[in-house]
């Protein structure tokens, strides 16, 4: 799940991570008016949308740049209204680009460094680990790449916490004066809080800047929420904005399943993450392309594969379905019973290849049988996979 | 012969009043394991199935049945508490079925076990069985056959998938294992190899593996190094899509580590034979076999 710049802001300001003062805004009226309260002269106007590069972005209506700094409130009132209800193109919004139904408005800092530090799970050792880098404002990735040296890691023992020394520790070796070392490991010390109060898997600041009147402020954020633990965070599910995600995405997590878009045109129904994803794997090893991942899980009952089955079939893109089902708990003939009716509802218009196997199989296949479906049934998961791969293609 | 599970196992189940508990009990019982004690906490006294006595706790479930494994079923708001509940009891062997557990509990489950007597297998996995003997776990008990391959997986289904292969062609299976899908985990890849290769039951082994962590290439190393069994293996998710989480919690790329590229590069570094798809896995790990003989 991901939030929104805005949201991000107002979540760190909460464990009381200094970030520039900014106020959200849905109109143009709204947006003069964070102006007016933050009473200054320098500030920047944001699109917020879920994407990256926003900064050098394009809207459909011409404005550049998603990003805007602004003297006045009545430019910021002036540009807000070129945003708002707008499209923006960046590079990792593909060419459909995303409405902007919200910008945020904040004060700009003039920057003396700009540095990187984020919280994050470290699957070795088991624990949260603290990693961070003088150089800031470019992908982590890259800093790996090209000043592997400038990387700071600090384990964190998950029954302890981060250690007021470890924060000393990790000041000094990110070059903070005596004069800011103070406001640094405060920061520190409050981004931990986040991370393990909101249950993150991952809390990003980049980047972390030092103005030139020596302030240490939280720009940019980026979270990570386990879902596993959003049960104990309804305010954290709340912040999620549906209007960014794959419409098939959310219609699948309304049933209950676990879904993933891609963008090939085999539509897969699997059971289990293992097998969900070894099944595109063979899809592509036979020269296919999945449209999606999607595990119907252990217990799916009949309703979800109904579901499951019509989120397959409402995508245009669809030639062709691959049901690949290794029956444990999940039991052959409830997926054939879901086949059957979901084919009768939406009714079937691309080629079927069902592969069952396991618990009640014999039961399952009589059904499909009988019920006169047009469908390829596969031996083994070899054969299935190739016959998606040639009815996709119109073989 | 087998490891970790075998006929003197005596296992309870936490949870077992609960539908999915009640319900793999009953196949587990079914298939021969011995289900001695179940414990769901203020439904001590009763009798589950007329057969297996339940208990308010583990303490009490160990102390007068002697189980020396447990299953849980516990919600996954719950289900750190029960491990470490039955850690504390001194269960030899925890075996987590529940998926969803929120990562930083486990964090802290695994900090607290450190130094302690107990072995724990997942969470969020099938569990394992020897063949024949003793089954723990939600998978289908008949695609199982007793024999001499080793079968470690992080994934479910996809285990079935290895097991059903090699029972078709005839090649039984000494003791699968489902490590489970989680970052945090109990027995790791590496673990369960090292266990195979001392056991004098196990003759070859498949180890499945999937995107996320290190798991993988560090038991690759540990091949090259110890195993002189035939090993094949497979890795799910050469073609999921960076930074998605594919269902399994753990099975996520992040800053290009992890990814099934690097993984497969590392085992066949390690001499080990990886199959090309799900659908060859036993036949690869034969194809080693007759090489090795």
């Amino acid at each position: 799940m991901n939030i929104h710049e805005y949201q991000a802001q107002e979540l760190l300001n909460r464990f009381e991570v200094p970030t520039p003062r900014g106020k959200a805004a849905s109109t143009p009226d709204e947006a003069e008016a964070a102006a007016r309260w933050l009473g200054i002269n320098n500030m920047v106007l944001k699109a917020q949308i879920h994407a990256g590069g926003r900064g050098k972005g394009t809207f459909k209506n011409g404005l550049k740049g998603g990003v805007q700094v602004c003297k006045t409130a009545s430019q910021v009132r002036e540009l807000a209204a070129k945003m708002l209800g707008e499209v923006l193109v960046t590079k990792q919004t593909g060419a459909e680009g995303r409405l902007v139904r919200k910008v945020m408005v904040a004060e700009a800092k003039d920057i003396e460094r700009e540095l990187y530090v984020a919280i994050l799970l470290d699957r070795a050792r088991g624990c949260p680990m603290l990693l961070a880098s003088v150089h800031g404002g470019m992908d982590i990735e890259a800093v790996a790449e090209e000043h592997p040296e400038s990387i700071v890691r600090e384990s964190i023992h998950p029954a302890l916490g981060l250690q007021p020394y470890q924060t000393r520790k990790i000041a000094r070796q990110l070059g903070f004066p005596s004069s800011q070392m103070r406001a640094a490991c405060r920061l520190f010390h409050s981004l931990y809080q986040a991370f393990t109060k909101l249950d993150c898997s991952l809390v990003e600041i980049n980047p972390l800047v030092v103005t030139k009147g020596g302030e240490v402020l939280a720009l940019d954020a980026k979270f990570g929420f386990d879902d596993n633990a959003l049960f104990r965070h309804p305010e954290i599910v709340e912040l999620r904005d549906v209007n960014e995600e794959d419409p098939r995405e959310v219609e699948a997590s309304k049933i209950g399943l676990n879904y993933i878009g891609l963008d090939g045109d085999i539509g897969c129904m699997v059971n289990g993450a293992g097998l969900a994803m070894a099944t595109m794997d063979i899809i592509k090893f036979y020269g296919g392309n999945p449209a999606n991942f999607l595990d119907v899980g252990g217990g799916a009952d009949e309703e979800q594969v109904t579901g499951a089955f019509k989120i397959l079939l409402a995508d245009k893109r669809t030639k062709a379905v691959l049901v690949n089902i290794f029956g444990g708990i999940m039991k052959c003939d409830v997926i054939a019973q879901g086949i059957i009716s979901a084919a009768k509802a939406v009714g079937m218009k691309v080629p079927l290849v069902v592969r069952l196997e396991g618990t009640n199989v014999e039961e399952g296949r009589r059904l499909l049988k009988e019920s006169g479906l047009a469908l390829q049934a596969a031996t083994d998961l070899a054969d299935a996979a190739r016959r998606a791969v040639a009815a996709a293609k119109g073989a | 012969m087998a490891i970790l599970v075998g006929s003197n196992t005596r296992l309870v189940v936490q949870g077992i009043t609960g539908k999915s508990g009640a319900f793999h009990a009953r196949a587990c019982m079914a298939y021969g394991t011995k289900v001695v004690a179940g414990v769901t906490p203020a439904r001590g006294g009763e009798m589950f199935d007329d057969k297996v006595p339940v208990f308010d706790t583990v303490a009490e479930a160990r102390k007068e049945t002697g189980c020396n494994a447990t299953m849980i079923f516990v919600p996954p708001e719950f289900a750190a508490d029960a491990i470490l509940e039955a850690v504390d009891a001194g269960v030899e062997l925890v075996v987590c079925i529940t998926e969803g557990i929120p990562v930083l509990d486990m964090m802290r489950v695994k900090v607290a076990m450190h130094g302690c007597g107990s072995t724990l297998i997942g969470p969020n996995c099938p569990g394992i069985i020897t063949p024949g003997v003793c089954k723990i776990g939600i998978m289908p008990g008949y695609i199982h056959k007793p024999g001499g391959v080793g079968v470690v997986s992080r994934s479910g289904t996809l285990t079935y998938e290895a097991v059903w292969q090699l029972s078709e062609r005839g090649h039984g299976q000494s003791t699968c294992i489902g490590i489970g899908g989680d970052p945090i985990h109990g027995l790791s890849h590496i673990d369960c190899i090292r266990m195979f290769n001392e056991d004098p039951g196990t003759e070859a082994i498949i180890m499945i593996g999937e995107i996320g962590g290190t798991d993988e290439e560090e038991a690759a190393d540990y091949i090259k190094a110890h195993v002189r069994k035939p090993v094949a293996a497979f890795i799910a998710g050469a073609t999921a899509p960076p930074g998605r989480r594919m269902g399994h919690a753990g099975a996520i790329i992040t800053g290009g580590k992890g990814t099934a590229q690097a993984k497969i590069k590392a085992l066949e570094a390690a001499g080990i034979a990886v199959s090309p798809t799900p659908a060859q896995m036993a036949d690869t790990l034969i194809q080693a076999m007759g090489k090795k003989a």
